[in-house]
């Protein structure tokens, strides 16, 4: 097909991540009230860093080859 | 519920990355094929998971939870029975024919097996209800997207079909396939926090089940009935479906179940996209393993939910007009209560990449199935490959047209919408009955399966007419000739329609048969199993092998099914 799925994947949830890393750094702890006091924006967030960075890891090493 | 500024960014780059998918496949789309059925070029493990996606609409998730709320664990059945088997099968034995005929899509499966009236027939009414389906999925997430963040309907219901609009026109089913698999990984991240707050929330797994004792007793269940998926199916009033186990295995698992993901071209077009004939079969078992585990993300909400109803400072259900609990509103309420802004974007954007997936799914089978089994077929054949790719971006337009026209009837009529999809189903109940037997028997001829679609159509509302679930009033839902039986429950009155349906077909279709003339044998080469070379290539890794994958997951299924009996 010659676009490698795996990227865009890779690129969108390693954007998401970072959003969501920053954002949770950065955030008054008093909204994670609801998460049951866990800065749930923070740990996601590296959760789906380290999955977007797999992914991209997957598409390039295909790329390399 | 409010949303952000970051809410907002992550909804956005979302979006971003949607279109661009679009435009990066737009000049990579250059025939008709690489339009309609993504080239053939799909790997084994994108075909899969769009499959698995593909059918896994707002709706669908929405319902899910709705349905965990309202019926508790035994809406797995939903997975574990309704659609692990048929997948498989559908893998193992009828993959080889669509794919390996080379049929573009089912009806045209139809045409070259029987005949062109049975392809018409089954085109015809497949054409309409794509467009109907996507309508009213639609319609649905416009009034869920007014509820909860008061965007207006006119502008969600314009803004999101013009979105799928510009990425299936650019890059056609390919488009349609990349952005499924997206939102697999957005509901499977934007969901899980969700159920793993609930969950700790309520005390885990023993919590859950605490809380919805309380819950079953009070609706004059046994305590376990909304944990469990069959100790409680001996009798249909003794569990919430108000179905007994011969329904729910039969309706269910073989009929409704096999129906649905063996011959419904929005799914089967995933798998026919796959790069190879070993792949086409791998996609709907690979499909089948998340369709496993996907109760955890979409059903356990649900059932935290409605546990969460019984506990201080726990969730209320709004009431429906008539004084019901409004269980739709299950994942939103969860949405709400667990996830904080940020997070909170991305469960929205999970839901919103499922409904214009969703949405895209139809409108991709609805252009091909309009070019090739009806505007080639019917109206002009012979045309240069490029007027069809031509033919297929217009019919994009119109099925976009079409659907939010058919969202703007489903919110002024909603009683037409609710005719028609009933209406559907009874064309669609005894599809599954000339499938295998076109399939299976050589003897079957195209004279028999017509005919057997049409009795097994009729069947089905002659069933419907004669029967009604309990505490309804004859009409849409039964009753409307004269009543002979009562269910116990609408799901178990549909259940049986659709066996109805299925025998008569199934028998019509073998009796004709016999007393119409066969095609010789070399006409059904590729078409009919027995008459088909089997001589599969390798798979690119041995541990995608369908004949070692299949009985795994089968495996798996009737594991779960032992584990939460």
């Amino acid at each position: 097909m010659g676009l490698d799925l795996r990227l865009p994947i890779g690129a969108l949830f390693t954007a998401l991540g970072l959003v969501l890393i920053v954002y949770g750094a950065i955030s008054d702890p008093a909204i994670y009230a609801r998460s049951l006091g866990i800065n749930i924006n923070l740990d996601w967030g590296c959760v789906l860093l380290v999955f977007g960075v797999a992914m991209l890891a997957a598409s390039w090493r295909r790329t390399a080859k | 519920m409010t949303l952000t500024i970051v809410d907002g960014l992550i909804i956005g780059l979302y979006l971003l990355v949607v279109i661009a998918i679009g435009v990066a496949l737009r000049r990579r789309t250059r025939t008709s094929e690489d339009f309609f059925l993504s080239g053939r070029s799909i790997p084994a493990w994108v075909a899969g998971l769009a499959f698995m996606s593909a059918n896994m609409g707002a709706q669908e998730v929405v319902g899910m939870a709705a349905s965990g709320a309202k019926y508790g664990l035994a809406t797995s059945h939903f997975y574990w029975v309704g659609a692990i088997p048929a997948m498989v099968f559908l893998g193992l034995f009828m993959m080889p024919l669509y794919y390996g005929s080379r049929a573009r899509s089912v009806p045209e499966y139809l045409k070259l097996r029987f005949d062109e009236k049975t392809r018409l027939l089954n085109a015809t009414t497949f054409a309409f209800m794509t467009v109907i389906s996507s309508g009213i999925s639609m319609y649905a997430m416009g009034l869920l997207l007014n509820l909860l963040l008061g965007w207006p309907f006119d502008l969600s219901i314009w803004l999101w079909a013009g979105i799928v609009l510009i990425y299936v026109f650019m890059g056609g089913l390919t488009s349609g396939i990349y952005n499924e698999v997206l939102q697999f990984f957005l509901i499977v991240f934007g969901f899980a926090p969700l159920v793993i707050l609930g969950l700790v929330d309520i005390g885990g797994w023993s919590g859950l089940m605490a809380s919805l004792a309380d819950i079953s007793l009070q609706r004059g269940y046994p305590a376990d009935a909304l944990t469990t998926v069959w100790r409680h199916t001996g009798s249909a009033d003794t569990n919430p479906l108000g179905v007994g186990w011969f329904g729910i295995s039969m309706g269910l698992g073989f009929v409704l179940s096999f129906g649905y993901w063996c011959t419904d071209f929005l799914l089967v077009q995933r798998a026919m996209a796959a790069d190879s004939l070993s792949a086409a079969r791998q996609a709907p078992i690979i499909a089948a393993i998340p369709k496993l585990l996907f109760p955890a993300l979409v059903i356990l909400p649900g059932m935290i939910a409605i546990g969460l109803t019984h506990r201080a400072g726990g969730l209320t259900f709004p009431l429906k007009p008539d004084g019901s609990l409004n269980y739709d509103l299950a994942m939103p309420l969860m949405l709400a209560r667990y996830l904080p802004t940020g997070l909170l974007g991305l469960g929205i954007t999970a839901l919103m990449a499922s409904f214009m997936s969703g949405m895209a799914g139809n409108v991709t089978a609805f252009n091909t199935v309009w070019t090739y089994d009806l505007y080639q077929a019917h109206i002009r054949p012979n045309a240069s490959d490029t007027h069809y790719l031509n033919v297929g971006r217009i019919a994009t337009v119109a099925g976009v047209l079409l659907s939010i026209a058919a969202a703007y009837l489903a919110a002024r009529f909603n009683n037409i919408m609710d005719l028609l999809q009933l209406v559907f189903a009874f064309v669609n109940a005894p599809l599954f009955a000339t499938f295998l037997l076109g399939m299976f028997w050589k003897r079957t001829t195209g004279h028999a399966a017509f005919a057997g679609l049409l009795l097994g159509t009729i069947g089905a509302a002659l069933h419907h007419g004669l029967t009604i679930p309990q505490h309804a009033i004859p009409g849409i839902k039964g009753g409307w000739l004269f009543i002979v039986h009562t269910y116990p429950s609408e799901m178990a009155q549909n259940f049986s329609t659709a066996i109805m349906a299925w025998t008569a077909c199934f028998l019509v279709t073998v009796t004709v048969s016999l007393i119409t003339a066969p095609r010789p044998d070399d006409q059904l080469k590729g078409l009919v199993y027995s008459l088909t070379e089997k001589g599969y290539e390798k798979p690119a890794h041995w541990y995608l092998n369908p004949t070692l994958l299949a009985p795994l997951v089968l495996g798996a299924a009737f594991a779960l099914n032992l584990i939460f009996w």
